[in-house]
């Protein structure tokens, strides 16, 4: 039957969502019998209250534009820090020089606090530009990490028969390179996808573009409009999942080739 | 003909090849047997330029004009029997791959990943890719490791054809017999008999 698989996928994903959002609504209803009904929706709002929030934001172009604006510069943010990372991780594994100058300079961006990236940068430049710069500073330590542990692990006794066979440079990263690095482009696009989100969406918490996710979230905090804050940090969470999933297809796309 | 003279090798104070000098002839199929660890492996990898003797000196061989099936099969496991063969062919000499692929007895298997494949099939298929490589001379390490006998005796039967000089490791007595010319060697170190 045609239907037969996309519904046991469904009743095999439901269970667990469907568990958190009855944890969710008891702890709801917990907090509402506590405070006699008085100000739940200040500290933990129903699914419902925040469903309705959601599709009242739904409803208006602000909040696609918003949606839209921060998408594309967390996606670019993701993109450049993607590709730093990638020519990092080729340089410093091809290098020792490369990796004695540079490796220390990526260890302290990972091991600095990202608001103080996210002050400095502001100052730097114009507060648009500050959550695209923020995602491509925390992303790139990250595949800069994955790549070069994929790198150093790829099994030299291949690369020797490619030298012993004559493949060309272009043929070694086509046939051996890519392949052996794909579960590890895999876990850094997984992990850097998340990584964009957080930081790019807290730069705009601190800068406020605009218009911006972060900017709305500030403004939830500013009015004490806790059911939109939900909404908007699910909305949040949903477009990263959604990106991740996107990345993650296309690498699957990608690599189909290769019998994996 | 290739001359091998006083080739010298060592690893660290392990001194693998102690002066031996050997010639391969032009043509067919010579069989080098020896225990384990006497230095049949690191003569191939001599003869292959992956390693540089000491002293010593190889004649008749142009560089980078020799395939080495290497002692593990080395396989990709993410392209498929047909693509192994395709990756070391030149585009011009695709269509040889059904008849690179009826040498080493591996016909209908085109689509298959090497998980799928028996060692035997593994090691046919490493052979096969070795040999779509243009050499002036083949060097085989144990190219029928595996593989059953009167199936190794078939292929054999086919290195025995080719136009270039096979070289190859072997340990087994009937592939050693129907070998054109046998060098047996001994050691550790080895050196000429």
């Amino acid at each position: 039957m045609g239907w037969a698989k996309p519904l046991k996928k469904l009743l095999y994903a439901l269970p667990a969502p469907a568990f958190w959002l009855g944890v969710w609504q008891v702890c709801a209803f917990l907090v509402d019998r506590r405070l006699g009904g008085r100000g739940n929706e200040l500290l933990l709002p129903y699914p419902a209250s925040v469903w309705s929030a959601l599709a009242a934001m739904a409803g208006t172009g602000e909040f696609w534009g918003a949606v839209l604006t921060s998408l594309g510069r967390i996606a670019l943010g993701l993109g450049w820090g993607v590709t730093i990372g990638a020519v990092l991780a080729v340089l410093t594994c091809a290098s020792p020089w490369a990796d004695r100058l540079l490796s220390p300079a990526v260890r302290v961006v990972r091991a600095a606090p990202v608001a103080s990236f996210i002050l400095l940068v502001l100052l730097w430049t114009g507060r648009n530009r500050v959550p695209a710069v923020i995602a491509a500073m925390m992303v790139t330590p990250v595949v800069w990490d994955n790549l070069s542990r994929g790198i150093q692990a790829i099994d030299p006794r291949l690369l020797e028969l490619a030298r012993c066979y004559r493949f060309s440079r272009w043929k070694q990263v086509v046939l051996i390179y890519l392949p052996a690095l794909r579960p590890y482009i895999l876990t850094a696009l997984t992990t850097a996808t998340g990584l964009a989100w957080k930081s790019g969406v807290a730069a705009e918490v601190l800068c406020l573009p605009e218009p911006s996710l972060g900017q709305r979230i500030y403004y939830t905090k500013y009015y004490l409009d806790i059911p939109e804050l939900f909404a908007w940090t699910a909305v949040t969470v949903a477009l990263s999942m959604v990106l991740e999933r996107l990345l993650r297809a296309c690498v699957a796309r990608w690599g189909r080739g290769w019998g994996r | 003909m290739i001359r091998c003279r006083d080739l010298t090798v060592s690893f660290g104070d392990r001194t693998v090849l102690d002066r031996f000098s050997f010639d391969v002839p032009a043509a067919g199929v010579t069989a080098l047997s020896g225990p384990s660890g006497c230095g049949k492996t690191t003569l191939l990898r001599v003869l292959a330029g992956l390693e540089k003797p000491r002293s010593g000196a190889v004649e008749g061989i142009v560089p980078r004009q020799t395939a080495l099936l290497f002692q593990d099969d080395r396989l990709l496991p993410w392209r498929t029997v047909e693509q192994h063969l395709t990756d070391v062919l030149p585009k011009s000499r695709w269509g040889e791959v059904p008849a690179r692929l009826a040498l080493a007895e591996l016909e209908g298997e085109e689509h298959t990943f090497p998980a799928a494949l028996s060692g035997g099939m593994g090691r046919r298929l490493a052979l096969a890719r070795c040999l779509a490589l243009e050499a002036g001379l083949y060097l085989l390490d144990e190219p029928f490791a595996g593989v059953d006998l009167p199936r190794a005796l078939r292929i054999l039967e086919r290195l025995k054809a080719l136009p270039v000089p096979v070289l190859l490791v072997s340990h087994e007595p009937a592939v050693l017999s129907a070998a054109d010319t046998v060098i047996e060697l001994d050691g550790p170190p080895l050196r000429t008999c």
